[in-house]
């Protein structure tokens, strides 16, 4: 007996395929998980991802703490709505988990957490927050539809009351507004533009009806895998953990170095690792033999040592094999992938590998039959 | 779902293998192998000409979810490869029984049917595995 969202009864009546994940009841796939991929990047999809764990925090040294708390500097947090991508260390500089923070008031601010990560997460909250006399305020009576793809916020806006309508079509990204009893942010998981909206229990399911009934493709946790790779998004407890730094997860970019007297946990391993020759580096790859690469092979580099791919997959919409995978320090731009019996030949490319309905990546080069 | 041929036999491991008339063995994975795979991305063949053995390994499916191994029903040697598979291993999706089919196999030994399961005894099978 797992978890179910409020929309599960929607996932059954269509037909979806059920998986656990991490406890919850959640639809893999209804019927095809590369044509929800491909509906999302040419025009919208909609995935219940009720299962994240959204926490807001209020009190008057709010700031303070999120400050002492995450990687990011919340300085960047300007106006109300604004939303910041960082990661939450430990003392030895690894990930607890990577989150969305949003601005919501001058002492009430919004974290959208993994949901495998669920309840440490919450024992780390509260255990940092002890002196800063912070509420946490878990919204278990929230759920959370994202809406993605070209023409997502276009036919999300619809559905919502039309005072609300063209202030959601300004909304720029990474920023969040209340349209009423909806949460909207300009924020996704995809690599296309979108909505991620929070609502009451009681109203998701009609909200989910009426975005389907704009036409919108329900969407399960396949394709928003395979659509978060190709954007080259990291998958929490896949491509990092609390023993791998965000300096070799390729999140250096959400770390906040100044101010330089800003203590957040985390930041003195960090500092020492920054400086190390041997930080490993994070990168993508393409396949250039015939195969699929899987999270978990083992890649080899002459001279260099060996690395992990921490997710690899097939890559619907450039038709080949594409992984993230955490390697050894050096210059090379070819590798061996150890798959199954064989020793395959992949290429580092620059990430993502598509982007807002772009394949970024140079594909064309010859694959070795 | 595609309907089972009354003229397949099928493995606990989900295959099924069809006699033809001129001796070879067609083989290939069930309707119910496809749809637990999902969408299929790759097929790795074997090799005219190759020796198989028993339950051994003859091919290698992968879908957009996971690689699953094809084991060969029978010890004989492959004659003939569905090389449309190459290019389109979504034939296995949407025609199992057809299409999809993944190789041909001289079998070194006459084939004992009870060592497999008619299409029944696969459709009760399967419903057991309580899927």
């Amino acid at each position: 007996m797992g978890l179910k969202t409020k929309l599960f009864e929607k996932h059954i009546a269509a037909n979806a395929r059920i998986i656990d994940f991490g406890g919850w009841n959640m639809p893999l796939h209804y019927g095809s998980q590369k044509q929800e991929h491909l509906a999302v990047r040419q025009s919208a999809g909609i995935f219940d991802v009720s299962h994240m764990t959204i926490i807001d925090l209020s009190g008057e040294r709010v700031r303070e703490f999120l400050q002492y708390l995450v990687a990011g500097d919340i300085k960047k947090l300007k106006d109300y709505g604004n939303a910041l991508y960082t990661v939450m260390l430990n003392c030895n500089g690894g990930i607890v988990d990577d989150l969305i923070i949003y601005f919501i008031s001058d002492k009430s601010f919004r974290l959208v957490t993994n949901s495998a990560t669920r309840k440490k997460d919450l024992t780390w909250i509260q255990e940092q927050a002890y002196s800063f006399n912070i509420l946490i305020n878990e919204r278990e009576d929230l759920s959370m539809i994202a809406v993605q793809g070209p023409h997502a916020r276009e036919l999300a806006s619809e559905c919502l009351s039309l005072d609300y309508k063209n202030e959601a079509l300004l909304l720029k990204p990474f920023n969040s507004f209340n349209a009423g009893n909806i949460f909207v942010a300009r924020t996704g998981y995809t690599g296309e533009d979108g909505f991620e909206l929070c609502i009451s229990n009681t109203d998701a399911p009609k909200l989910w009806d009426q975005l389907l009934s704009k036409g919108i493709t329900p969407c399960g946790l396949g394709a928003r895998d395979t659509l978060r790779l190709e954007a080259a998004l990291n998958l929490y407890g896949t491509d990092m953990n609390e023993f791998t730094s965000p300096l070799e997860s390729g999140l250096s970019w959400t770390i906040g170095w100044n101010p330089k007297d800003r203590n957040f946990i985390g930041r003195k391993a960090l500092e020492e690792l920054q400086s190390s020759p041997n930080k490993k580096q994070f990168v993508g790859l393409i396949l250039e033999d015939m195969g699929v690469l899987r999270n978990g092979q083992k890649v080899l580099i002459d001279e260099f040592g060996d690395g992990e791919i921490t997710s690899g997959g097939f890559s619907p919409s450039t038709g080949r094999s594409i992984a993230l995978a955490r390697l050894p320090a050096g210059e090379y731009d070819h590798v061996k992938v150890k798959v199954r019996n064989k020793t395959l030949k992949a290429r580092i490319v620059d990430t993502p590998f598509v982007y807002r309905g772009e394949i970024k990546i140079d594909i064309k080069e010859k694959i070795n039959e | 779902m595609n309907k089972i041929p009354g003229d397949l036999l099928f493995t606990k491991d989900h295959e099924w293998l069809r006699q033809e008339n001129d001796g070879l063995l067609t083989v290939g994975i069930t309707d119910h192998a496809q749809d637990a795979l999902g969408d299929l991305v790759y097929v790795e063949l074997p090799v005219v000409g190759q020796d198989v053995i028993e339950a051994g390994e003859i091919a290698v499916v992968e879908s957009v979810k996971a690689a699953s191994d094809v084991y060969s029903p029978v010890a004989g040697r492959v004659e003939e490869i569905n090389q449309s598979l190459a290019d389109i291993p979504e034939n296995i999706n949407s025609d199992p029984y057809g299409d999809g089919w993944i190789a041909r196999i001289k079998p070194t030994d006459q084939i004992v049917d009870n060592n497999f399961m008619s299409p029944d005894e696969y459709e009760q099978y399967i419903h057991n595995l309580g899927d």
